[in-house]
C-alpha cells in the first residue's frame, strides 16, 4: 500500500520536474547573469561542505541496514544512486497492480569485461537488475550496487566492515555515464559541423544556431584565449579550449534533465579533463616555464639548495592546478545534483504531499542556478585551463 | 563514498577516446571554417569600411572641385555679361554718334535743299515779278496813249486782277 503511494507521488514529481524543465527553458534568456552569477557561487561555497559531509555520515549507517527494511525511504542511498554510474539507463519504476512487484524499465547498455586476458561483451540486461549472475566460460559475474565483480559461488562474499571482497574485473563498459556522453558528443557534432557548412555555403550573415553559437566561439577565442595566452600564440590551443568548453556545457545540461546522468559530476571524467589541460600546460611549457618551477626566480639560494624547497612547491603546483579544475567541476555539479535530489527527498521523508509545494519551490529555484552553473562551471574550467596554458607559455617579463 | 571520488578505469578510458575524437572532428569539421568564415568576414568589413571612407573622401574631394569649377563658371559668367553689358553701351553710343552725324547731314542736306528750293522760288517769283511788271508796263504804255483816266483805271484795273501769289 505505502509503496503504490510512494509510487503516485514520484510519477507526480516526475511532471512536475519536466513542467520545471520546460519553464526553465523559456526562464533561460531573462535570466539576470551577473546577479546570479554571484548567488551561485555563494550558495555553491556555503552548501557545498555541508552537503558532502551530510551524505557521508548517512552512508555510513546505510551499508549497515542494507537488506533490513524495504519499505523505509532512504533519501541516502536514493542519492547515491542517481549521481553514480549504472550499467542500465534507468527510466521508471513500474508496479504490478495485481501482484504489487515493483520493476524498474530501463535501457540496457553493453558491458565489456577484461579478465585474465579474456574480453567478455553482454548487454546489462542479463543481470535483470541484480538478480542473476552471467556465466562466460568459466566467469561468473555478479552485479552488486552497480558494481560488477566476479561471483564466487554465485554470490558476494563480504569482509567484516561489510564490503564485498570479490575480485573486480577491468571495467570498460559503456556506463550510463559514457552512454551520456556519447549523446552529447553527437549531439555537438550535429549541431557545430551542419552549422559550419553554412559558413561556407551562406552569404555571411548568421542566422539560426549561428547567431546563438557564434558569440559564445568568439568570446572564448577573443575574452578568454587571447588575453591569457596572448596573440600570437592563442590559436594552438584555441581548438581544445572551444571544445572543453561545449562538452562541459552540454553534459551540464543533459544532466540536468529528468532520468539524465550525472556525467560531469563524476570525478573520472573530471579528471580526464584536467589531465588534458596537464598535458598540454606541460608540453608546451618553454624554457621560461621550467625555469621558474626548477630555478625560480627572485628566491633566495638557501631556498633551491641543499634541499630543494622551491621546486618541490612549485611542482606540487604543477599537480595542484589541474587537480584543483579536477574538484571543482566535480564538486559542483554533484553537489547541485545532491541539493536537488535532496529537495524532492525531502517529499518522501515527511511522508506527506502538503511538504511538495515547498520542495517544488526550492527545486525550482535550483534547477534555474543549475543551469547557471552548468555555462559558469563550462567556463571556468576553460579560463583555468587557459590561464595555466598562457602561464606555461608567457615569454620572460 | 570512496568510489564517488575515485576515477574508474573505464570512465576514464571513454572519455579520453570520446573527447579525443570529438575535438579532431569538431577541430577539422566544426571550429576552423568557422573561425576562418568569420576572420574573412571581418576582413571583408573592414576593408568595405575602409573603401566606403575612401569613397566618402573622393566624394568630397570631387564635390570641392565641383565647387571650384562652379565658382569659375560663375565668375566667367560674370565677366561674359559684364563685357556684353559695356559692349551694348558702347554700342548704343557709337549708334546714337552715327545717328546723329547722319542725322545732321540729312538736316544739313535738307537745309541745303531747302535754300535752294527757296533761291529757285525766289528767281522763279523774281522772273514772274518782271514778266509782270514787264506786261504791266506794255498794258500801261499801250493805254498811255488813251486818256489818263483810262489809264489810271487800266492801271488799277491790272493791279486788281494780278496778284501776288
Amino acid at each position: 500500500m505505502s509503496e503504490i503511494i510512494i509510487e503516485t507521488n514520484t510519477s507526480m514529481i516526475d511532471k512536475c520536474v519536466k513542467t520545471q524543465h520546460e519553464y526553465k527553458f523559456k526562464r533561460k534568456k531573462y535570466c539576470k547573469m551577473r546577479l546570479i552569477n554571484r548567488l551561485a557561487f555563494l550558495i555553491l561555497t556555503t552548501v557545498l561542505p555541508f552537503s558532502l559531509h551530510a551524505s557521508n555520515e548517512h552512508k555510513a549507517d546505510e551499508d549497515s541496514h542494507d537488506n533490513s527494511t524495504e519499505e523505509e525511504f532512504n533519501a541516502t542511498e536514493v542519492i547515491m544512486h542517481h549521481i553514480a554510474d549504472a550499467h542500465d539507463w534507468h527510466l521508471f519504476d513500474k508496479t504490478d497492480k495485481e501482484t504489487g512487484e515493483t520493476k524498474s524499465v530501463s535501457i540496457p547498455l553493453p558491458v565489456i569485461l577484461f579478465h585474465e586476458g579474456n574480453i567478455d561483451v553482454f548487454m546489462s540486461s542479463k543481470f535483470s537488475h541484480g538478480h542473476s549472475t552471467v556465466i562466460k566460460g568459466d566467469r561468473e559475474y555478479i552485479l552488486y550496487h552497480s558494481k560488477i565483480y566476479l561471483a564466487e559461488h554465485g554470490k558476494i562474499v563480504y569482509d567484516n566492515e561489510h564490503l564485498p571482497t570479490n575480485i573486480k574485473p577491468l571495467d570498460f563498459s559503456i556506463t550510463k555515464i559514457v552512454a551520456s556522453m556519447m549523446v552529447s558528443a553527437l549531439l555537438l557534432l550535429l549541431i557545430f559541423i551542419p552549422m559550419a557548412r553554412k559558413y561556407k555555403k551562406g552569404n555571411g550573415v548568421p542566422s539560426g544556431m549561428q547567431g546563438f553559437m557564434e558569440p559564445i566561439i568568439l568570446f572564448i577565442k577573443d575574452d578568454i584565449a587571447i588575453p591569457n595566452i596572448g596573440e600570437q600564440k592563442y590559436k594552438k590551443f584555441l581548438p581544445y579550449l572551444i571544445t572543453v568548453f561545449f562538452f562541459i556545457w552540454f553534459n551540464n545540461m543533459l544532466g540536468l534533465f529528468p532520468t539524465g546522468a550525472n556525467v560531469t559530476g563524476n570525478i573520472g571524467l573530471t579528471f580526464t579533463l584536467a589531465f588534458f589541460t596537464m598535458i598540454i600546460t606541460n608540453v608546451s611549457g618553454n624554457k621560461n616555464y621550467w625555469k621558474h618551477v626548477f630555478n625560480t626566480p627572485g628566491v633566495p639560494w638557501w631556498l633551491k639548495y641543499p634541499i630543494p624547497l622551491m621546486p618541490f612547491v612549485e611542482l606540487v603546483g604543477v599537480i595542484a592546478k589541474p587537480f584543483a579544475l579536477m574538484i571543482r567541476l566535480f564538486a559542483n555539479i554533484t553537489a547541485g545534483h545532491i541539493i536537488v535530489l535532496s529537495l524532492v527527498s525531502l517529499i518522501f521523508i515527511f511522508k506527506t504531499i502538503y511538504i511538495a509545494p515547498v520542495s517544488i519551490a526550492f527545486v525550482l529555484f535550483m534547477d534555474v542556478l543549475e543551469l547557471l552553473v552548468a555555462i559558469l562551471q563550462a567556463y571556468i574550467f576553460t579560463l583555468l585551463s587557459s590561464l595555466f596554458i598562457g602561464l606555461a607559455v608567457q615569454e620572460h617579463h | 563514498m570512496l568510489d564517488l571520488v575515485m576515477p574508474a578505469i573505464g570512465i576514464v578510458f571513454w572519455t579520453t577516446l570520446i573527447f579525443l575524437i570529438l575535438l579532431v572532428l569538431l577541430k577539422v569539421f566544426a571550429w576552423k571554417p568557422i573561425l576562418n568564415a568569420v576572420k574573412e568576414r571581418n576582413d571583408s568589413i573592414s576593408e568595405a569600411l575602409n573603401s566606403a571612407e575612401k569613397a566618402k573622401e573622393e566624394m568630397s574631394k570631387l564635390q570641392a572641385s565641383n565647387e571650384q569649377v562652379l565658382k569659375e563658371a560663375r565668375i566667367e559668367r560674370d565677366n561674359i555679361v559684364k563685357e556684353a553689358r559695356d559692349l551694348k553701351d558702347q554700342m548704343v553710343v557709337d549708334a546714337k554718334a552715327l545717328a546723329k552725324v547722319e542725322a545732321d547731314k540729312i538736316i544739313e542736306s535738307a537745309k541745303n535743299a531747302i535754300n535752294n528750293e527757296k533761291r529757285a522760288a525766289i528767281n522763279d517769283i523774281k522772273n514772274q515779278i518782271a514778266s509782270i511788271s514787264v506786261d504791266i508796263a506794255e498794258k500801261l504804255l499801250q493805254k498811255e496813249l488813251g486818256d489818263k483816266k483810262g489809264q489810271d483805271e487800266l492801271i488799277n484795273n491790272l493791279l486788281d486782277k494780278t496778284n501776288i501769289n
